[in-house]
């Protein structure tokens, strides 16, 4: 599975388990706009470490939390193996 | 007017009652005759009016040797098999040491500790000795990683609640418990089986489970007590079938209703009963309805025991707490008013208090404070839970989360995993504030257990 699709799966559970209705996922689609609180991207950030081993918050300090749908994927994918 | 009389352990001890005995996994000796024997090498007269510190690698001669030394010492300090050496020194100093009981006489050699006695099984014939004074009974806390506090207790205060209570109906029991009697858990079944005229099983850290159980059996233990985390571990061996105990109690951490029923199904013809103790506070009360939490009403004076709730935690106030906490730095044990503070916090919901965790064992998640056990209580309400462990780790987003260790029942299908994990969170989500839902729910084999029986929350 791509990081993407890991990601996007992610999300929708957390979505399910959360109550929320998500909108369409685009890359330019802003995280405020999923309808995601900041305990859901906390619950988010935990099980994307637990499967993928990294946690791309963490590791730089200087990282801003990302804009967009698309820059959230891109901060996994971008990580050096 | 003549001083008042004094009781020392011997003095509920005699010949008049045969047959009775205290065993662990290697040896049985018998409590019928040990009035007139000793474990001391018969060196008992050099320990009267001693600070003593019994420092013993086993329970059975702690146990006998406590009997020996009730009345005659002027205090005794009691250690805990996991007690860390390198407290030992400051200890000594705040507890004035001046004599030491020890099966290892090479190790103290050079320290400094004038007097050095030797005990040893089996028991060797002595004249019995008479009760001189009420010896003090030091005992540590547990639970904390730093220097341990040494709580001051008599026999009188460590025995209010079983005097009370009254001689148990029926034959005399026969006491087990899964704590160390060297521990205020495990030493009130010790005096409890000293005090009805029974006998004791003592547990044995080598010792597997099931060849624990098979001692129990053989033994005919018909009472016995532990933390739920020691019962869940028994719940979980399979062990439990073979065993038909007439009483099972719990102490020590928070009984919840999944632990309760549990044992209810498990021994169906037991009464299973949870007591509310500490090593400061004493024996508050015990429940025997079945259910977790206690009846509104205890609070105010019951049977001598005065309790309050400030700040949401438990105080106690009764004649079977500490009298003081002992050493150059103690701390006061008890508020202006003579009250213990526990440190336990409970919730009144409907006519009955809930017990939600330590205070000192709150997490802080995203700036709010949770107890674990009360999450934990939620997820032990699923069948299919045996034992869970919920803790906070670091979250970049906000600050921390909630995360859950948890142990199936025996034989549950892996495949119905991610199945139980979608239940359990439903479970919490409805029950539990959504800042206490767990984030993430592992599967584990096993959770870590203290010595002291109690799940181990270092890293909470």
């Amino acid at each position: 599975m791509s990081v993407k699709s890991k990601v996007i799966e992610a999300i929708r559970q957390i979505a399910k388990e959360q109550h929320v209705t998500l909108p369409e996922l685009s890359d330019d689609l802003s995280l405020h706009e999923t309808g995601f609180d900041s305990l859901a991207f906390a619950i988010l950030v935990a099980r994307l470490e637990d499967e993928t081993g990294v946690d791309p918050f963490t590791i730089s300090e200087d990282a801003a939390f990302p804009a967009t749908v698309g820059d959230f994927v891109r901060a996994y994918e971008n990580v050096p193996a | 007017m003549s001083p008042r009389e004094i009781f020392a352990l011997r003095d509920h001890l005699g010949a008049e009652l045969r047959g009775r005995t205290l065993s662990d996994a290697h040896h049985v000796v018998s409590l019928t005759d040990i009035l007139s024997q000793t474990v001391l090498g018969g060196r008992l007269r050099e320990l009267s009016g001693r600070a003593v510190l019994l420092k013993l690698s086993d329970q059975l001669r702690s146990g006998l040797a406590m009997i020996e030394l009730d009345g005659i010492a002027r205090r005794m300090l009691l250690c805990p098999p996991d007690l860390n050496p390198a407290h030992l020194n400051a200890l000594i100093a705040d507890a004035g040491i001046d004599a030491v009981v020890t099966d290892e006489p090479g190790r103290w050699a050079d320290t400094g500790i004038a007097l050095v006695v030797t005990a040893q099984l089996p028991p060797e014939a002595a004249v019995p000795a008479k009760t001189e004074r009420a010896t003090e009974w030091l005992m540590l806390t547990s639970g904390t990683l730093g220097l341990p506090k040494i709580v001051g207790h008599t026999l009188e205060a460590l025995t209010g609640a079983i005097v009370a209570e009254g001689p148990a109906r029926g034959p005399a029991p026969v006491w087990a418990t899964f704590y160390d009697i060297r521990r205020y858990g495990g030493l009130q079944i010790f005096l409890r089986a000293v005090l009805s005229g029974g006998s004791m099983v003592l547990s044995d850290p080598h010792e597997a489970l099931a060849d624990h159980v098979a001692r129990l059996n053989a033994r005919a233990v018909s009472h016995i007590s532990g933390t739920p985390s020691h019962w869940r571990k028994l719940l979980m061996s399979g062990s439990a079938a073979k065993f038909a105990p007439r009483y099972v109690r719990l102490s020590g951490e928070i009984a919840d209703q999944a632990v309760l029923d549990g044992l209810k199904a498990a021994f169906p013809n037991s009464s299973v009963g949870h007591a509310y103790a500490s090593t400061e506070a004493g024996v508050g009360f015990a429940v025997n309805d079945g259910l977790e939490g206690f009846p509104a009403d205890y609070l105010g004076n019951r049977n001598g025991v005065e309790m309050k709730v400030v700040d949401g935690s438990l105080r106690i106030r009764s004649t079977r707490t500490a009298h003081a906490y002992i050493g150059r730095a103690a701390a006061a044990l008890t508020d202006d008013d003579g009250f213990v503070d526990s440190g336990d916090i409970v919730e009144l919901r409907g006519d009955r208090y809930y017990f939600v965790g330590r205070r000192g064992g709150i997490i802080n998640i995203g700036g709010l404070k949770v107890h674990p056990e009360e999450i934990e209580a939620v997820i032990n309400r699923h069948p299919d839970v045996r034992m869970s462990r919920a803790k906070s780790r670091r979250s970049p987003i906000t600050g921390g989360i909630v995360v859950a260790d948890v142990i199936l029942a025996d034989g549950t299908d892996p495949a119905r995993a991610k199945e139980i994990r979608d239940q359990i969170l439903d479970q919490c989500r409805a029950q539990l504030a959504s800042h206490k839902v767990p984030a993430v729910i592992r599967f584990v084999e096993a959770l870590d257990v203290t010595p002291a029986g109690k799940l181990a929350r270092t890293d909470a």
